[in-house]
């Protein structure tokens, strides 16, 4: 019931988006075409630029992926607040809703890079919208920061697509060295399913980790993602006597491995990739996730003055826990700031080039460099699932 | 050892599934298609009767075997009573079968959404018994037992009792079994009651089993139970039951000695061969009614 209301409600406020982008369009001012406006004087923190810089916004807040979107919105608004105080540089930043929809995702897009001609765009929430998505603004020249996206193939996507959001490729090697540091490896069982894509790469990137670090594979073992009776798989696992479990697997499947595996007495750290990132790992596994380690972009617990004054300034102002995804956003809009700082220009060209050549920015997440192949390189944090909460693993 | 118990338990699940399944082909020579959908209607409600009602799993389990019965109930009035004097009723049923079975999945979808439930962490005492160097844990105990005691009673009443003997009769010759005054409305419609009445059992223990249920839990069921139902012989029940423990202890034997990639291929090559091999099934018997 809560869910059929919660449809009629996202349709209202389709409808109310359609009507408003049909009749707001007159007003539209300044933008990426508007050359000298957007070009300010100074640099770094002494740069003014008078005219607020255009940024579009594409999240998911209604539909599949709205809980993720919703935390994106909270730490958006919450940079744009921020920077707004700061002075010199503002930001005009619209947020979309792209309904969990790629079509959606296409029109919003289509309007920000032709019509409504934002400097940036940040978004979409999911890898499967972006894919779709960001080819629009490659060919219009427009660059695009996406702050959670993971899957491999985005940044490929064009020299104008950018992410902040650590992919799994990058998180997978940082936790495989520390578990090895924390429990001394030297042999372990994989366990994957080998008939999706996402962690199929999961399989792949864990592979490539251990063999660099030198820990043995004793047993390879595959299951369907829609398996839920991974018994007989356990127990060939148990046979093995590893030292540790891992497991690449969605959520779904991730909680009844778990669950299954400390009933058949396998008590070894059971090391998951990102599907296990999820609170409902602990609502689902309750005990048995104890010992779970998990690689994350971002933990609340992890240290730094710039993750301190985010944590303060989001519970301060929405009276809650951020997520990752509040954390990623919310940095996202701080790194384009620097880069538009760095060259003291709004415009499109200008936040391309020295987006690309973002260095040691101190940041939420950590020490944030632009890589080559514009991706996020930022520490990983390391998690162990102690008495039913994610806590560092030191 | 361990995978021995291991297929064993599956198995068993798979087997009160597919006597259900089974129950409705012998007796009314009819496929239900849609006893997966009563597969995971059945979880998901004895999960909300579990988790909202707060109603202990020993409750629930009498509860779901009523509203598994009363699924069974609709689904033969409203997908195969209407159709039943088209002459091709056989096909036709299987159809509506499938729709109907689609519509309850979407009704699932839009009371409990789209995600993975399952039974509270103590629904059920987590209880292990090490035994011979093997792990068992009590609620998998219960689950044989559940599904041992349910395939015996149904047995034992098919063969002694007076609706066995009204099912027989209708498996027999339906006409023949008007003549001689049997209401075969009535006894289609209790075999259709008892055989999803043992599905939705089947539903709320192998959710309890994984610790996990969702809305397409009963479609990957559905190819076992079939592939189970053909193995040990279309309609014959001590060969549902037989079949049942073959195809589990075959996937757990095809992970631990042939590699888990291949556990489909032999699970399914086993039907293959068995079909080759003995084309009425194990206990199947030519041109003749089972039940």
């Amino acid at each position: 019931m809560r869910r059929l209301t919660g449809s009629i409600a996202g349709a209202a406020v389709l409808a109310l988006a359609l009507s408003a982008c049909g009749s707001g369009d007159s007003t539209t001012t300044g933008g990426g075409g508007d050359t000298s406006a957007l070009k300010g004087t100074g640099t770094g923190d002494t740069c003014k630029i008078t005219t607020p810089v255009p940024i579009g916004a594409v999240f998911s807040l209604t539909g599949a992926a709205a809980s993720y979107g919703e935390s994106q919105k909270k730490g958006l608004e919450l940079a744009t607040e921020e920077l707004k105080t700061m002075g010199g540089v503002t930001y005009d930043v619209k947020i979309e809703d792209d309904a969990t929809d790629p079509q959606q995702g296409i029109a919003v897009f289509e309007r920000f890079v032709t019509k409504d001609k934002k400097s940036l765009i940040i978004g979409p929430t999911l890898s499967n919208t972006a894919k779709q998505t960001d080819p629009i603004a490659q060919e219009g020249k427009t660059p695009v920061l996406a702050v959670s996206n993971t899957a491999a193939g985005i940044t490929e996507i064009g020299d104008y697509i950018f992410r902040d959001s650590l992919t799994e490729g990058a998180v997978i090697p940082q936790t495989v060295d520390a578990a090895k540091a924390k429990f001394g490896l030297s042999k372990v069982v994989v366990m994957y399913s080998n008939d999706d894509a996402f962690t199929e790469s999961g399989y792949q990137a864990f592979k490539a980790a251990l063999d660099k670090s030198g820990v043995t594979i004793t047993k390879t073992i595959t299951f369907a993602k829609s398996d839920t009776n991974f018994r007989a798989q356990l127990t060939e696992a148990k046979g093995a006597a590893p030292e540790a479990l891992i497991v690449s697997a969605l959520i779904e499947a991730a909680v009844p491995l778990v669950t299954q595996a400390r009933e058949l007495g396998i008590t070894v750290p059971i090391i998951g990739g990102n599907g296990f990132n999820s609170p409902k790992l602990m609502a689902g596994a309750g005990k048995s996730a104890d010992g779970v380690v998990v690689g994350a972009a971002w933990n609340s617990a992890s240290s730094g003055p710039e993750n301190e004054a985010f944590l303060t300034a989001y519970r301060a102002k929405y009276s809650a826990d951020p997520d990752q995804f509040a954390a990623q956003a919310y940095t996202g809009l701080k790194l384009v700031d620097a880069a538009v700082r760095a060259g003291c220009s709004g415009e499109r060209e200008d936040i391309k080039t020295h987006l690309a050549e973002l260095k040691d920015v101190p940041t939420a997440l950590g020490k944030f460099t632009m890589t080559a192949t514009r991706d996020a390189d930022t520490p990983a944090v390391v998690q162990v699932v102690e008495g039913g909460k994610f806590a560092v693993l030191k | 050892m361990q995978q021995l118990l291991n297929g064993i338990f599956l198995g068993s699940i798979y087997a009160l599934f597919a006597i259900g399944f089974t129950l409705v082909f012998g007796v009314l020579d009819r496929l239900n298609l849609a006893h997966s959908a009563v597969f995971s209607t059945s979880a998901f409600v004895g999960i909300e009767l579990v988790t909202r009602a707060g109603l202990s799993i020993w409750v629930t389990l009498p509860i779901i075997f009523v509203f598994g019965g009363v699924l069974g109930l609709v689904i033969e009035r409203v997908a195969f009573r209407p159709l039943k004097d088209r002459h091709d009723a056989h096909f036709a049923g299987l159809i509506s079968s499938i729709a109907l079975g689609a519509m309850f999945l979407a009704l699932l979808q839009a009371v409990f959404g789209p995600d993975t439930r399952r039974f509270p962490p103590d629904a059920f005492p987590r209880q292990r018994i090490e035994f011979a160097g093997s792990t068992v844990s009590v609620l998998q105990l219960v689950i044989v037992a559940v599904a041992f005691a349910l395939m015996v009673g149904l047995t034992l009443m098919v063969s002694r009792s007076r609706l066995g003997r009204g099912m027989r009769a209708v498996a027999e010759n339906p006409h023949a079994a008007r003549v001689l005054g049997i209401d075969v409305d009535r006894i289609t419609a209790l075999t259709f009651a008892l055989s999803t009445a043992l599905g939705g059992v089947a539903g709320v223990l192998f959710a309890l089993n994984v610790n996990s249920a969702q809305i397409s839990m009963g479609t990957s069921i559905e190819l076992k139970g079939l592939a189970v139902i053909i193995v040990g012989g279309l309609g014959s029940l001590p060969g549902a039951m037989l079949g049942g423990l073959i195809v589990g202890l075959a996937e757990v034997f095809a992970v631990a000695y042939v590699g888990s990639s291949w556990r489909d291929v032999i699970a399914f090559g086993l039907l293959f061969a068995i079909l080759l091999l003995r084309p009425q099934g194990i206990f199947g018997a030519r041109k003749v009614r089972e039940i």
